[in-house]
């Protein structure tokens, strides 16, 4: 038999989690990586990636110690790892995303999410262009190699994504990290308000 | 030596996080770059009000690390077009496929197995960076 506490402990994590919440559980994060003396930072991943794939013979930015970034690709399967609970054991009841009914209305508005929301709590957690099928359609091409290609590419340029400059650097009264966070709105103000009206 | 548990505990903490609070979510994304809700506002807003107090006490206090060293963190340079371009074609790409690098490893555990792809060509945008750095303003 399960333990009652551990039922209820399931059922407490299995409820949406408020802002309130997860704002201070991503700086219990940061400050655990801390306090090993390691920095929080999703990005630097891909590029230890890279260099672990045989780019650093290829660009000067590929060489560097990325054997003593380890812990880092550890976190990032613990990542994969904590996907894979939250989706299988913590989903709780309901599937639906609880998006704001101005942004339900918004989305009425497109013509491929009027198609297939009906209601307020049909939005899916996740849109079904998240597919192997949806690479064969153009738009899911886009999103998944297009969006994917920007992102791999602007965190580096950058030198770090929401995990690195908005949180951490923002912590840590980084001046470059303003710039970056500032930098992330108009990029993503322009995509949303120019090309999402456009493929969808 | 590095152990390797406690950092995909970290990991795991993260990822159930960033899923049960549906950061992870296309449309959290499309609705906070509408400006529809204050929830990913809210999460990153006292993140960032909570993280300033932590960094600040990690400082005053000198704390150390546990591997006996005082925690440091390097500042980042000074420039300006480095990170408005460069945050600009992230951010393009966050608004565009909903996810960051983060959400990116949490999905492909939940079973959207197509994120292996997305990671390729994430990838393939750093390795695209680096072979350009030389030629790109900073």
């Amino acid at each position: 038999m399960v333990p009652d506490f551990l039922i209820q402990l399931r059922d407490l994590i299995s409820q949406p989690w408020p802002w309130w919440v997860a704002g201070p559980m991503i700086v219990l994060i940061m400050f655990i990586l801390l306090s090993f003396g390691k920095e929080f930072g999703m990005s630097a991943n891909l590029r230890i990636m890279c260099a672990a794939d045989g780019a650093d013979d290829m660009s000067d930015f590929f060489k560097f110690d990325w054997k003593s970034q380890g812990w880092n690709l550890m976190v990032a399967l613990g990542a994969v790892f904590g996907g894979y609970l939250a989706a299988h054991y913590f989903s709780g009841p309901e599937s639906y995303v609880h998006i704001s009914e101005k942004a339900y209305n918004s989305l009425q508005e497109l013509p491929y999410f009027a198609e297939r929301l009906q209601s307020p709590d049909s939005v899916p957690l996740v849109p079904d262009f998240y597919s192997w099928e949806a690479l064969f359609t153009w738009r899911g091409l886009l999103i998944i190699c297009g969006g994917g290609f920007l992102v791999g590419f602007g965190a580096r340029y950058a030198g770090g994504c929401t995990s690195g400059h908005a949180i951490s650097g923002l912590s840590a009264l980084q001046f470059g990290s303003l710039i970056a966070v500032i930098g992330f709105f108009l990029g993503g103000l322009a995509v949303t308000y120019f090309i999402i009206p456009l493929i969808f | 030596m590095m152990r390797s548990s406690r950092y995909i505990l970290v990991g795991i903490i993260f990822g159930i996080t960033l899923y049960k609070a549906e950061a992870v979510s296309w449309f959290r994304i499309y609705e906070m770059f509408h400006f529809q809700s204050f929830h990913m506002f809210g999460i990153i807003a006292s993140a960032i009000v909570l993280g300033v107090l932590v960094v600040q006490i990690i400082r005053r206090t000198h704390m150390h690390s546990t591997d006996g060293k005082e925690i440091v963190i390097p500042p980042k340079d000074r420039s300006i077009p480095r990170y408005l371009i460069g945050g600009f074609i992230f951010g393009a790409g966050w608004a565009l496929a909903g996810v960051c690098p983060g959400p990116m490893f949490i999905l492909m555990g939940s079973g959207y197995t197509v994120f292996v792809v997305f990671l390729l060509a994430a990838m393939t945008g750093t390795f695209a960076y680096g072979k350009l750095r030389p030629k790109l303003p900073h």
